[in-house]
């Protein structure tokens, strides 16, 4: 276990140190003390190492991760594991906006709430959110998953592709194209199992499944004299 | 961008430290606005007596003498204290107004921060660091204070630009983002008697907030009404002489965040601004709600 203290060492010395493990298979543990609400902790990471945020991180934490597991004991800003391409990270409070953008794969999980547009345009990245979530999240998602187990707020779903969505409590409000699913047994498999990586408490049957209508990104010939 | 902090305490004994609390946020939040600074400060309030807080770009010659001009223009004793390029002018209650037309004929030019009972605003070009250090806001107290640090985007880099913006006794507002209908609205304002200076289209926000008191509405309602009247993107933290409130746009693409403890309610564009206040590991820490007033009263 390495201890990183980011007041007194800074920012800079962090990432390079973190980043020169990039490409090795060394499975080491660091943990960050002070980061007193800092951007950019722990960004572009590609190895399997462990690191811990003893409190809470300001924007971008844990951005473009590949394979490292990274947990923020705390809060984080806007764009926590943006683009995220493999690996998991795990907030153990609320999450600003934009969390998970267009995440490519990895599972980010929000033990707290996560704010307006989480899982905007998510390409295949799994974000399990214990709390509530905020406006227009998965804006344009195009795949992946996103679970909440609490509330979603307005305009769910915006103009989405194939990404699907689980939420347990209510809609506040759909997005264009965006509908309600049947749940079938492969959906509650894919649950199942995200919860349980998640460490979520809760039922698969007790989610609703929404996704595309596939009317707004389907050419449809009736709409031919419009182009 | 920009960067704004607020601090409103509920526990009169830090009271003392409001300015050294504020200073220590204003700074944190540099990055995110360097080309100017300012703050209002909420002190002390002396029976029967207003503050006038003006500012001039030739300080020497424009307060040299002020207070006896404006004794003799008044018939009343006004006295001036000047901090740097700022003065604040102590004058009986009731003849702010009075007042401020006199140093309209006495010393063209000069520009009023603010007037009330007990707010002072000081704002200056520069890095908030050096702004703050001008006017020694560190060493000042008060009940409630709001700092914020610009970046322009919708009118030049002056003094009048930066913010906070006062339109009213004892009122002010700081904002991040920007309105886009803050032209029509101003000439609607200006239409209905409300004084707005510049072409800053903040001001148009504090002085929309300011005509919605005037007509009746409390600090809620008015701020309620700012969701339907104006259009853009908008983080707004707002100072009465007891009150303090926020309100963020619908979108709410500008980042806030608010802390509460038994000591104080404070805001921060994020929270960077906040970790070094008393009590922060245990306070209640949320970021607000898009289109959802929230404000305090002593």
């Amino acid at each position: 276990m390495q201890t990183y203290d980011l007041e007194a060492n800074g920012l800079r010395g962090l990432n390079s140190a973190l980043q020169e493990l990039n490409g090795s298979t060394n499975k080491t543990s660091w943990e960050i003390v002070n980061p007193k609400g800092s951007h950019a902790i722990a960004v572009g990471l590609n190895s399997p190492v462990d690191v811990t945020i003893k409190g809470s991180t300001g924007y971008y934490c844990a951005g473009m991760n590949q394979q490292a597991t990274v947990t923020v004991k705390g809060s984080v800003g806007p764009g926590v594991a943006e683009n995220m391409m493999s690996g998991t990270v795990v907030v153990e409070g609320d999450a600003s906006q934009y969390a998970g953008a267009t995440g490519q794969g990895g599972l980010l999980v929000i033990k707290g709430n996560a704010s307006s547009r989480c899982g905007i345009s998510m390409k295949g990245i799994d974000i399990v959110v214990h709390g509530n979530i905020g406006h227009m999240c998965a804006f344009m998602g195009q795949a992946g998953n996103l679970v909440v187990l609490g509330d979603a707020g307005d305009a769910l779903g915006d103009s989405c592709y194939e990404a699907r969505f689980f939420v347990r409590g209510s809609v506040k409000s759909l997005g264009a194209d965006c509908v309600e699913k049947e749940m079938r047994p492969e959906h509650i498999e894919i649950l199942k199992d995200l919860l349980a990586r998640a460490g979520a408490d809760a039922k698969p049957e007790e989610f609703k499944r929404y996704g595309s209508a596939r009317q707004l990104y389907n050419f449809d010939v009736d709409n031919a004299q419009a182009y | 961008m920009c960067g704004i902090v607020g601090l409103f305490l509920k526990d009169k004994s830090l009271e003392p430290k409001l300015g050294e609390m504020l200073t220590d946020m204003l700074i944190t939040m540099t990055d995110r606005g360097p080309d100017s600074a300012g703050i209002a400060i909420y002190g002390s309030e002396a029976d029967g007596r207003s503050k006038l807080t003006v500012q001039s770009d030739a300080p020497d010659t424009a307060f040299d003498g002020l207070d006896g001009a404006l004794t003799e223009s008044l018939g009343t004793r006004v006295s001036i204290r000047v901090i740097d390029t700022h003065a604040v002018l102590d004058v009986p209650a009731g003849k702010a107004e009075e007042a401020r037309s006199a140093l309209a004929e006495l010393r063209p030019g000069m520009r009023v921060m603010s007037a009330g009972d007990t707010i002072e605003i000081y704002k200056e070009v520069g890095l908030p660091e050096k702004v703050a250090d001008r006017f020694d806001v560190r060493g000042m107290s008060g009940t409630h204070g709001i700092g914020h640090t610009r970046m322009a985007t919708e009118s030049a880099v002056t003094t009048e630009g930066a913010h906070p913006f006062s339109t009213g006794s004892d009122q002010c507002l700081v904002h991040n983002g920007s309105l886009s209908n803050h032209n029509s609205l101003r000439r609607k304002l200006r239409r209905d008697g409300v004084r707005i200076e510049s072409q800053n289209d903040t001001e148009v926000g504090a002085a929309y907030l300011t005509w919605k008191m005037q007509n009746g509405a409390t600090l809620g309602e008015a701020l309620e009404g700012t969701l339907e009247d104006l259009d853009g993107f908008f983080n707004f933290v707002v100072g009465t002489k007891d009150g303090f409130g926020v309100v963020r746009d619908p979108i709410a693409c500008k980042p806030a965040v608010m802390a509460e403890t038994e000591q104080y309610v404070a805001f921060g564009s994020e929270y960077r601004a906040l970790v070094n206040l008393p009590g922060i590991e245990d306070a209640k820490v949320w970021e607000p709600e898009p289109a959802t007033v929230y404000f305090w009263n002593h």
